[in-house]
């Protein structure tokens, strides 16, 4: 390796290491996007994955390959107990229900001494490499890719556009909304793992209302068109606050501002492609 | 004790149900789940900040004041987010992501702007005194909370049943497309439940804000969390659940704060709103449309 | 034994009777019509049969299983398909893809497959793709299966959307209102596609308020009025059923008379 790109990335091995989570981040929402459901609760399987994986690692010393995988377990069983019922019912109720899920868990943070309270945990061992984070992101970017460009890709497109008409093609609806926000709390939670284990710090206040919003933010700037252009957004929006540090009060401004341009005049995102849905 | 915390729960639940009849209403009448709402009602509570300790004005000003400005606030911001998505009959979930970035933006600028300390009504605004009745205790600002809830909720409520206005708004929330007929636009019809919403949570704003004595920009938004169980607990645009979830809910949460953990309120809050999703998604009185299409 | 069969079937809505108490039999084969005025229910009975909205009462039976209570995906891998009166394609996709989630039922491989491409899996998309464009032929479309469906015509669209139902080759589809918005010369071609369509052994079951529409087409035809059934047998006795003309001329009527006062 030449001297300069070591150089480089040491200097930035932090942003880029925030790059990849916010990547996989960023597909978690586009997930469920892609079948017309909105979840607020990214954030907080986000948190859920993160403190479950750096218990695991502090308190019962599993090796980082088992905590890895392990850390969408309990974001998963959160996604069952929400997503089961309000999925029988119209869009606003999931949106509704994950709204207030992050700020909940992070009282419950704040106050149980096992996750550390308003100290959160310290000194999780740095066990999230680059290569492990971009290695997920590209095999969950070609997934998700692979699944776009099939029948399963056509009834999520469908049913994103019209559920009806989907539900009388044969799409069992309920069952893929459900389906996608499983996949959308593995996501994050495994970018919650790598996250903790990359920072060595986390805290309470991390994933709560705002870092929801924020996510959210990523995919409509990027666009739920495919799964790439949600990336790109992710990564612009990551970037963006680097490049302009000046601003630091106003990035919230700014990211809220994005989503009402994004709904209002820019629907389909800046990566406005449209996937072709089928393999032969 | 148990008699004060059920008298203090009843206090705080009349403010729930004050804060989310306004909610509920928009989602009603305009089929929206606006999120902005929360903002409203920080922005009630530093609207009588600055009318009390810059203006000098007592508290009999104030509160209608805010409130007002609150409503005023309320309908230039529905304009500026929601007024294309209605034209061209955009899918609820996109008034949802509009009203959610809104929010966001709203809160972090108001935030940037005013400093995100917790700021206090100047002292003596309203008397310290409190009446006591069989060891129950009720201060000045609790009773105020009771009346002013008392007075808005019989003013909404006898302008839903006896106006000629209510009729064509409780039109609206059972016949979207039959609005027309009743001779009512819907911009105009925003507009008003707008600044009627927008009211009913400036005033939530000033009287927690009384009550607890602590104003800080993201009041609303701690506030929303009991917005949302309130009104699926009551039933989404159902106006009267949304009176009883809200008593119902300051009662639970004054219980668990006074005998089990006062940290642990916000999450019986939420429990309570999975529990209800799972049991009773149509809510306590069952009369919300709840099926998709 | 009839393909189609209903009992009693009956949907009411808060304080009022949408549909009251049909029972209705479709038998294998041909064309089935129901009329009836505007507002008679014809939509309603349509959206029970098709899973969209449960009965209040009643029991539906399609080839022989009770269907009553199924879900709508459900009657898709039954051989049960639609069109909707306002066109539902997906406007956002090319014409051949929305022909192709028509096979969707049909199509069993699992994601592992999918992301793995599979043999199976690819031989599945092959076979899909020739289906779908067959499908599209049959209606005339083969020369748009690559354009987004939002840009065709609108007679174009509802043909799109019976190429959408028919490529997973239904017993039985069920058309609501086929007719609705298409001047006469694209109401003609259509004709003859539903007669192909019936001849190439799929039931047709129809619903329209075009009695002209109807009375050339179909082999049976079933009256709607207020919910209820009251005329079922022949096109051609129908015109002479006292109760039928009574619900047209009455609904005529009674439009005149919105007409001039409204």
């Amino acid at each position: 390796m030449p001297a300069w790109l070591d150089d480089f990335l040491w200097t930035y091995q932090n942003l880029i290491n925030t790059l990849g989570v916010n990547g996989l981040l960023a597909l978690s929402m586009y997930v469920v996007l892609a079948v017309g459901q909105l979840s607020l609760g990214q954030a907080a399987f986000m948190g859920l994955g993160a403190y479950s994986s750096a218990l695991m690692t502090m308190k019962l010393h599993l090796p980082f390959f088992v905590v890895l995988p392990a850390s969408c377990v309990v974001p998963v069983l959160f996604a069952l107990a929400i997503g089961v019922p309000t999925l029988r019912l119209s869009g606003v109720y999931l949106a509704i229900a994950t709204i207030g899920l992050g700020e909940v868990l992070r009282t419950v943070y704040l106050n149980v001494d096992l996750v550390g309270g308003a100290l959160g945990l310290n000194g999780i061992p740095e066990r999230a490499e680059a290569w492990m984070i971009y290695g997920l992101l590209v095999v969950a970017i070609a997934a998700l890719w692979l699944i776009g460009r099939s029948h399963v890709g056509r009834a999520m497109e469908a049913m994103r556009q019209d559920p009806v008409a989907a539900s009388v093609m044969g799409v069992d609806v309920q069952r893929y909304q459900l389906g996608a926000l499983l996949a959308s709390a593995v996501l994050a939670g495994i970018a919650g793992c790598l996250s903790a284990h990359q920072s060595s710090f986390i805290g309470p206040n991390e994933y709560g209302f705002e870092p929801a919003v924020t996510i959210l933010s990523f995919a409509l700037l990027g666009g739920i068109g495919t799964p790439v252009a949600s990336v790109v957004g992710a990564f612009i929006l990551t970037l963006l606050p680097e490049l302009l540090r000046g601003f630091s009060d106003l990035r919230l401004v700014f990211n809220g501002l994005i989503i009402v341009a994004a709904v209002l005049f820019l629907p389909r995102g800046l990566v406005a492609l449209r996937m072709r849905r089928r393999a032969a | 004790m148990l008699a004060q915390q059920l008298v203090n729960g009843v206090l705080l639940g009349a403010t729930y149900a004050l804060f989310a009849l306004g909610f509920t209403l928009m989602f009603g009448v305009l089929r929206v789940i606006n999120l902005t709402y929360g903002f409203y009602f920080s922005a009630g509570a530093f609207l009588a900040l600055f009318l009390t300790r810059n203006l000098g004005f007592g508290v009999w000003a104030a509160l209608p004041l805010a409130a007002i400005g609150a409503g005023v606030l309320a309908v230039v911001i529905d304009a500026a987010l929601l007024t294309r998505l209605r034209r061209t009959k955009a899918p609820e979930l996109s008034s949802l992501m509009v009203t959610l970035g809104g929010v966001l933006a709203l809160y972090a600028g108001m935030t940037a702007w005013l400093g995100p300390d917790i700021r206090r009504l100047p002292p003596g605004l309203i008397s310290a005194d409190a009446i006591e009745f069989a060891g129950v205790r009720v201060t000045a600002a609790q009773g105020l909370i009771l009346g002013a809830t008392a007075l808005l909720v019989a003013g909404l409520v006898a302008l839903m049943r006896f106006t000629r206005l209510g009729l064509a708004l409780r039109a609206m929330a059972e016949k979207p497309d039959a609005a027309g007929l009743m001779g009512i636009d819907t911009g105009r019809a925003a507009a008003l439940v707008s600044f009627i919403s927008g009211c009913l949570a400036g005033a939530g704003g000033v009287l927690i804000g009384l009550n607890f004595n602590a104003i800080h920009p993201f009041m609303g938004e701690a506030m929303m969390l009991r917005g949302f169980v309130v009104i699926i607990l009551g039933g989404l645009g159902d106006i009267r659940g949304a009176l009883v979830a809200g008593l119902a809910l300051g009662v639970i949460e004054t219980l668990t704060a006074g005998f089990v953990a006062s940290n642990l309120k916000e999450a019986v809050a939420f429990a309570l709103l999975v529990a209800v999703l799972w049991t009773r998604p149509q809510g306590l009185f069952g009369r919300a449309a709840i099926r998709r299409a | 034994m009839s393909l189609l069969q209903t009992e009693g079937l009956t949907r009411r809505y808060a304080g009022l009777v949408a549909v009251d108490a049909v029972t209705l039999a479709v038998p294998q084969g041909g064309v089935h019509a129901v009329i009836g005025p505007n507002g008679a229910g014809k939509t309603t009975f349509f959206n029970m049969l098709s899973g969209l909205v449960p009965p209040s009462e009643g029991t539906m039976r399609f080839a022989g299983q009770d269907i009553t209570r199924g879900k709508a995906h459900r009657r898709a891998a039954l051989g049960m398909a639609r069109t909707f009166q306002n066109i539902r394609v997906f406007t956002e996709m090319t014409v051949l893809e929305n022909v192709l989630t028509g096979l969707h039922a049909g199509m069993a491989c699992g994601l592992a497959g999918v992301v793995l491409r599979l043999s199976g899996f690819r031989r599945a998309e092959r076979a899909a793709v020739v289906a779908s464009r067959a499908a599209l032929d049959a209606v005339g479309l083969a020369d748009h299966a690559d354009a987004l469906s939002g840009s065709l015509s609108y007679g174009d669209q509802r043909r799109l959307e019976i190429a959408r139902a028919m490529v997973a080759k239904p017993r039985l589809l069920l058309l609501d209102e086929p007719a609705a918005g298409m001047n006469p010369a694209e109401t003609e071609s259509l004709a003859g596609l539903v007669r192909r369509i019936a001849d190439g052994g799929t039931t047709v079951l129809l619903v329209e308020h075009d009695m002209g529409f109807v009375m050339g087409l179909s082999d049976s035809v079933s009256v709607l009025n207020f919910g209820r059934l009251i005329y079922s047998g022949t096109p051609a006795q129908a015109r002479s059923e006292p109760a039928v003309v009574e619900a047209y001329l009455g609904a005529r009527l009674a439009e005149k008379l919105r007409a001039r006062h409204g």
